[in-house]
């Protein structure tokens, strides 16, 4: 009968409802109402329960670009975000086409090497990479004992060593974790276009270049965002490895905001109106990435 | 007069040569941070690569100067918890998003999709003012509820939720199996290498996380394994033998699920972009 029909059928959309509610709500209540909270409170001063709205109502977001330390973070956050996101994607690349050669050996182990760094915490890493480069540690000792230094080098003293070893650090972090995301992709390719390029007798190198990235450009492309939002957000590296020190040379924009809201004097609306800046950013990286995916749909 | 040789393909010596490398350059930190555990902190120092026989006092001067036993237990009840009922939630959704799905669903899901822009430390405000005006400071529930629900899980377990035969659902209809039924009976069985690798991924991110515990636990009592190392290097003086012990305990939970469940992990984590 038609009628029950219908009636089943609604029963059953109903019940799907269910099935999304909670997860549906909690996203509600624990990512855009906070958002919008933080969208009314970069309007204003003050803290804690005393909060009133700023005057003129856009002061906040105009002492952004006065503050020379948001500037700075912003400039070390970008700089990061170049030293780091195209060398790391080229390893893994890499990495994932000399994994994905048929006659290797000992594949598995070197893909458990590789990927093996993603089974450590942000926190952790960063600690022993704080050792590994302090005054007195293993890179100095190293580089002493092979005459390379004369003395050791204060690498985490001096503001662009400092920089170059978080980024050395998130390459280490972060090259198997994406090298996976290429075999994935790679493993979707059919072998026998790269038989075809054997017998034409392009050698590794040209398959690399010709085959492997443009087969997986959309794979890339998608790396390529995740790295890049990671990057804008980037924490936990700052506050471990280098205390965003010396002065605040290696800060990031997150650890400059966390500061402004839990370290001395809190002031809650104006590192709303910073974070802001990352939301914008990130939005932004959004925007082209439906568009890089537009045009290929 | 020679024996006939192989010719040697210089680019496999690339090759094996460059994986060597990678391979060493990953694990080595690794591997010193376990030597240096088992170090003096003078030793560590100089340079020592062999492992030494100072693990148990390390251990003894950890555990005399931090709560090491109870913020492992911490981090482990919570990336438990969390994990325990972010899989069950996302799962339910994804199920929900891809088995009745409509036009209004798949509105909603877009909108779902969005929540992945907003950055940790825009929320962490207003979220650490709701948590304390509801008590939660310092509670496993205030650390779990801004992380039970993520965008990543619910797709993929919508993407995976794809794979599930329909007829099945159908029959089992047919039969007067409640659509509970059928998710919990059915879909949850079958889903097993799904539901492995999402909670690989969520107890390794719980696990992990550091600025939201660091935000919320605001006591020592209820403090998480990374914050207690992040406390470690904030004195005069860093026992480096014992901070890296610190470290090798904080990563070794993760490093065991890493070993045993791979595949999971891998599949986990490239499996949303399918």
């Amino acid at each position: 009968m038609p009628t029950k029909k219908l009636t089943l059928e609604k029963k059953q959309k109903i019940q799907g409802w269910i099935f999304l509610a909670p997860a549906a709500l909690l996203i509600l209540i624990m990512s855009f109402w906070p958002i919008i909270q933080a969208l009314l409170m970069s309007f204003q001063s003050g803290t804690g329960s005393a909060m009133t709205w700023a005057t003129p109502i856009i002061k906040n977001y105009a002492s952004i670009f006065k503050d020379s330390i948001f500037l700075t973070s912003m400039g070390n956050t970008f700089f990061y975000l170049i030293g780091e996101v195209p060398i790391m994607l080229i390893l893994a690349l890499i990495c994932a086409q000399l994994l994905n050669q048929p006659n290797l050996r000992f594949k598995g182990i070197f893909r458990t090497c590789i990927f093996l760094p993603c089974a450590t915490s942000l926190v952790a890493y960063s600690l022993i990479f704080r050792t590994l480069f302090a005054n007195d540690g293993l890179v100095n000792v190293l580089l002493c004992n092979l005459h390379i230094l004369s003395e050791p080098y204060a690498f985490l003293q001096h503001g662009f060593s400092a920089r170059v070893v978080i980024i050395l650090a998130l390459i280490w972090r972060w090259t198997g974790y994406n090298m996976v995301f290429f075999l994935a992709g790679l493993q979707g390719i059919d072998g026998s276009v790269y038989e075809a390029a054997d017998i034409d007798g392009a050698n590794t190198f040209q398959k690399f270049i010709h085959m492997t990235v443009p087969l997986l450009r959309s794979t890339i492309t998608t790396c390529a965002i995740m790295s890049i939002n990671g990057t804008l957000q980037l924490f936990d590296e700052s506050v471990n490895l280098t205390s965003g020190g010396p002065g605040n040379a290696s800060i990031t924009m997150s650890h400059y905001i966390y500061n402004r809201c839990f370290d001395g004097v809190a002031n809650f609306g104006y590192a709303c109106a910073c974070s802001f800046v990352i939301l914008i950013l990130v939005a932004i990286l959004s925007m082209i990435q439906n568009k890089v995916g537009d045009t290929r749909d | 007069m020679t024996k006939q040789k192989k010719p040697i393909k210089w680019g496999n010596v690339g090759m094996y040569a460059f994986l060597i490398l990678a391979s060493f350059l990953s694990v080595f930190p690794l591997y010193w941070m376990a030597i240096a555990s088992t170090n003096t902190s003078n030793a560590v120092l100089s340079g020592t690569l062999l492992p030494g026989t100072y693990l148990l006092e390390n251990l003894k001067s950890l555990t005399s100067n931090y709560d090491v036993v109870n913020a492992m237990w911490n981090s482990f009840r919570y990336a438990a918890l969390q994990t325990l009922l972010s899989l069950l939630i996302c799962s339910l959704a994804g199920y929900g998003f891809e088995v009745f799905h409509d036009k209004h669903k798949d509105r909603l899901m877009a909108v779902i999709m969005l929540a992945m822009m907003i950055p940790q430390v825009a929320i962490m405000v207003p979220l650490f003012k709701m948590m304390s005006g509801w008590g939660f400071l310092n509670k496993a529930v205030g650390f779990i509820l801004p992380a039970l629900s993520t965008p990543f899980l619910i797709m993929l377990f919508r993407s995976n939720a794809r794979t599930f035969p329909v007829d099945i659902i159908d029959a089992a209809r047919v039969d007067g199996v409640s659509e509970v039924g059928i998710f919990f009976k059915m879909f949850m069985p079958v889903m097993k290498s799904t539901y492995a690798a999402a909670m690989t991924i969520t107890f390794m991110n719980a696990w992990n996380a550091y600025l939201w515990p660091k935000v919320i636990m605001t006591k020592t009592t209820a403090m998480t394994m990374p914050m207690l190392i992040s406390n470690m290097t904030s004195g005069y003086m860093t026992d480096y033998g014992m901070l890296m012990l610190g470290v090798l305990l904080c990563s070794l939970p993760t490093i065991i699920i890493f070993f045993l469940l791979q595949k999971s992990f891998a599949n986990g984590i490239a499996g949303a972009v399918k």
